[in-house]
């Protein structure tokens, strides 16, 4: 490296403009490393590799989609019978948001695991939450642009939600329209905003990882770094390793696009958005189904509709998050020495599932004669007692594990036994 | 040794509810039959006597009440038409264009760039003359179904002629296994013999059921042979990719080790 930055024009370069040394701070050799990351720690950046596949193939989208629900639905056929590879460049952006949440869900499960969001990482944390809520309006506004029976239901209903605010509900709902119902202006504006929103996460993304060299990635045991002998630099050791996993990663994500690249969608979506006919079963996009699910599952309460209360519960399920670092006491980050707290993380992790399970299914529906909308209900208490009783309390009374000295000598006794974690 | 038991039961737990899933759903219609279709696999193509053979299906039947407006005359040459027949197709149909240069509109006939000319000038006409159903556009079909080729498969060849005991049909309908709420508008539109095939094929009622799916399948996905050989290629160089980045990081790696 040192003589790379002898080089008269990148000295030159660097003088004015520190460009160079900034890459290798942040992503090269002059940026230390926990050296016991396990794989775990790859999809940050697997995350990273989508969003920019996700712009570029969008980009590419947009010069051939037209914005107006006489054309939408033809223009993204054309895309796919007359563009030429038109069909690759969709499928992988389709497919791509589905991988897109799927790694971002396992980036955050991640850091419930080993507490990544504690001290002194909160905002990175905060940041991530709002990374995940822009992402989610990107998706939902891009599922529209087809304008396939599933777009626009989809986006009637949920559109819908907001005229649970009381008072003024009905007015907003009309305002985010532009009309009357969801039509050609609505299409338009959640084009624009589809547009948009990705800069708005690649501006996020840079704050994410301003926050995060800062302190440093955590690591798996959740002990701080205590010197040279815990780090390893991040080139070329971390560079080779998140590009293998992006080997990994491209060839799953490949095996959709080319191989069942309608397997995370609806058929309905399929037929052409018709304001006359209703579908049997509305469902959103698989990633959103735990959160429909909670918004389905909160019955009137008092003075509150079950549709307002579920439109708080919905938001609130994500909006809790930003909360964690502070309802979570515990001084351990990594739920390895908290044996408590590790199987209650499971079992959260499960509770998720069901709720998604519960989202896919009519609330009328039963499961063994158990009907569905019971277990919506007790799966989102559960999330909620989960996040603002269990963590706090779990958090104060569990008896720790003891921590290994530093991370360079959980990795020798580790060496030495030849065991894994 | 516990992360390995707690993935275990979560992809338990995951499969058993899958299973249910697609258990509750088929109420809505018999779950239909898997078929052998030659577009099937990561290898599959069209069997292109199948495609020729369903797009005389298609044209000879369903087309007296179908349209197929997504597909030009043109894409029929990736079926196996020449051109030369692909025109004589085309210009079996009239379309209008226009102006002209005293500003009428003229029918002329139809040209390989057109698009497939649609049995009804608008929806109210085919309601008209369907007893108020409407004869969905077929471009999609098979993705715009559950069950897909299958799906269609089975509904072709899924009528009973008395519906069963204790079932009341309204006027105009027919009774099919596989159509959600088993009652459908379409009367059964093939038998055996519906056609006679130019290549000596026998036109049993699964036989040309099947055509046709095959036909209604690439004219949903007529990219699906391309897709799939550039898929192999790129999976197999994604192979060899990460195969060799592996090694780069075990060496990389090693007196980390
Ligand atoms: C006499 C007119 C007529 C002919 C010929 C005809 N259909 Fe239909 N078809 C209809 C009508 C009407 C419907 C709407 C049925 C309903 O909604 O109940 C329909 C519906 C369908 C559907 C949609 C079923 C669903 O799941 O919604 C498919 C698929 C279909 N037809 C395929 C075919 C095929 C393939 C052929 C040729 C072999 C064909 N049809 C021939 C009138 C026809
Ligand atoms: C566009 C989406 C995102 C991208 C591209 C992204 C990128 C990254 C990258 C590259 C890292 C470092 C590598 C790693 O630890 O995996 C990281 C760390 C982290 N991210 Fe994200 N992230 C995204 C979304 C989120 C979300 C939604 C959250 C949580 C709500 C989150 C929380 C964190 C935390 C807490 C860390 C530090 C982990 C640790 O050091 O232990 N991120 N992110």
């Amino acid at each position: 490296m040192s003589k790379f930055f002898e080089n008269p024009v990148i000295k030159w370069v660097e003088y004015r403009l520190p460009i160079f040394s900034f890459i290798d701070e942040s992503v090269g050799s002059g940026y230390p490393t926990p050296k016991n990351l396990n794989y775990w720690w790859n999809f940050g950046s697997l995350a990273g590799l989508v969003l920019v596949i996700m712009i570029a193939t969008g980009i590419v989208l947009a010069m051939n989609y037209t914005a107006h629900v006489d054309y939408a639905f033809e223009s993204v056929e054309r895309i796919m019978r007359d563009v030429n590879y038109g069909w690759l460049v969709r499928y992988i952006h389709v497919n791509g948001g589905s991988m897109f949440f799927i790694l971002v869900y396992i980036h955050m499960f991640r850091g419930l695991y080993y507490g990544s969001f504690k001290e002194p990482r909160e905002l990175l944390w905060i940041i991530g939450v709002f990374i995940l809520l822009a992402m989610m309006a990107t998706a939902f506004m891009g599922y529209v642009l087809p304008w396939g029976q599933m777009s626009f239901w989809g986006a009637t209903v949920i559109t819908n939600l907001f005229s649970a605010i009381p008072l003024i509900g009905d007015s907003i709902v009309t305002w985010l329209w532009g009309g009357f119902s969801v039509d050609n202006p609505t299409l338009n504006r959640f084009y624009a905003f589809h547009y948009l929103l990705p800069f708005v996460i690649f501006a996020l993304v840079f704050i994410h990882l301003w926050a995060l060299h800062v302190h440093k990635s955590s690591n798996p045991l959740g002990i701080d770094i205590q010197g040279p002998q815990d780090t390893i630099p991040f080139h070329p050791y971390f560079t080779i390793k998140d590009l293998f996993g992006m080997g990994v990663f491209m060839l799953i994500f490949m095996y959709f696009v080319f191989f069942a690249p309608n397997f995370f969608g609806e058929p309905d979506n399929y037929i052409k958005a018709n304001p006359l006919v209703t579908p049997p079963h509305i469902v959103p996009e698989w990633y959103f189904l735990p959160f429909y699910a909670i918004l389905r599952a909160v019955p009137d309460i008092w003075f509150i509709s079950a549709k307002l209360g579920g439109v708080i519960a919905m938001f609130g399920s994500i909006l809790i998050l930003l909360l964690l670092p502070w309802l979570d006491r515990s001084k351990v980050r990594s739920s390895q020495f908290r044996p408590i707290n590790r199987q209650l993380f499971w079992v959260f992790f499960v509770d998720c599932l069901i709720l998604g399970w519960v989202g896919a299914n009519s609330p009328d529906a039963v499961f063994h004669g158990v009907p569905f909308l019971w277990i919506g209900r007790v799966t989102t208490a559960y999330y909620f007692a989960h996040i603002l009783l269990i963590i706090p309390l779990v958090s104060i009374l569990e008896r720790t594990k003891p921590l290994p000295e530093s991370i360079s000598a959980a990795v020798t006794a580790n060496a030495k036994s030849g065991a894994g974690e | 040794m516990k992360k390995i038991n707690a993935i275990a039961s979560i992809l338990a737990v995951a499969l058993i509810f899958g299973s249910a899933v697609s258990s509750a759903t088929a109420s809505e219609g018999a779950k239909p039959h898997a078929q052998d279709w030659s577009f099937n696999g990561i290898f599959g193509t069209f069997d292109r006597g199948a495609l020729q053979r369903g797009y005389q299906v298609y044209s000879e039947v369903c087309a007296a009440c179908h349209a197929l407006r997504l597909l030009s005359y043109r894409n029929l040459t990736a079926i196996g038409l020449s051109p030369d027949q692909v025109k004589k197709i085309a210009a079996e149909f009239e379309v209008t264009d226009g102006p002209n240069d005293e500003g009428e509109m003229f029918q002329r006939p139809a040209r390989p760039s057109d698009r497939f000319v649609s049995p009804f000038a608008n929806e109210n006409a085919a309601r008209a003359s369907n007893n108020g159903a409407l004869p969905p556009d077929l471009s999609l079909m098979t993705k715009a179904r559950k069950g897909g080729a299958d799906y269609l498969h089975g509904l072709l060849t899924g009528y009973k002629e008395e519906p069963p005991a204790g079932v009341k049909l309204p006027e105009g309908m027919n009774y099919n296994l596989y159509f959600p709420g088993n009652q459908i508008a379409m009367a059964p539109p093939l038998a055996d013999d519906a056609v006679k095939y130019a290549d000596g094929t026998k036109a049993t009622l699964d036989q040309v059921s099947s055509d046709v799916t095959t036909f209604l399948a690439w004219a949903a996905e007529p990219e699906l042979e391309e897709r799939k050989r550039l898929g192999i290629k790129v999976m197999l160089f994604l192979l060899v990719l990460t195969g060799m980045l592996y090694a780069l990081k075990v060496s990389i790696w090693k007196d980390q080790h």
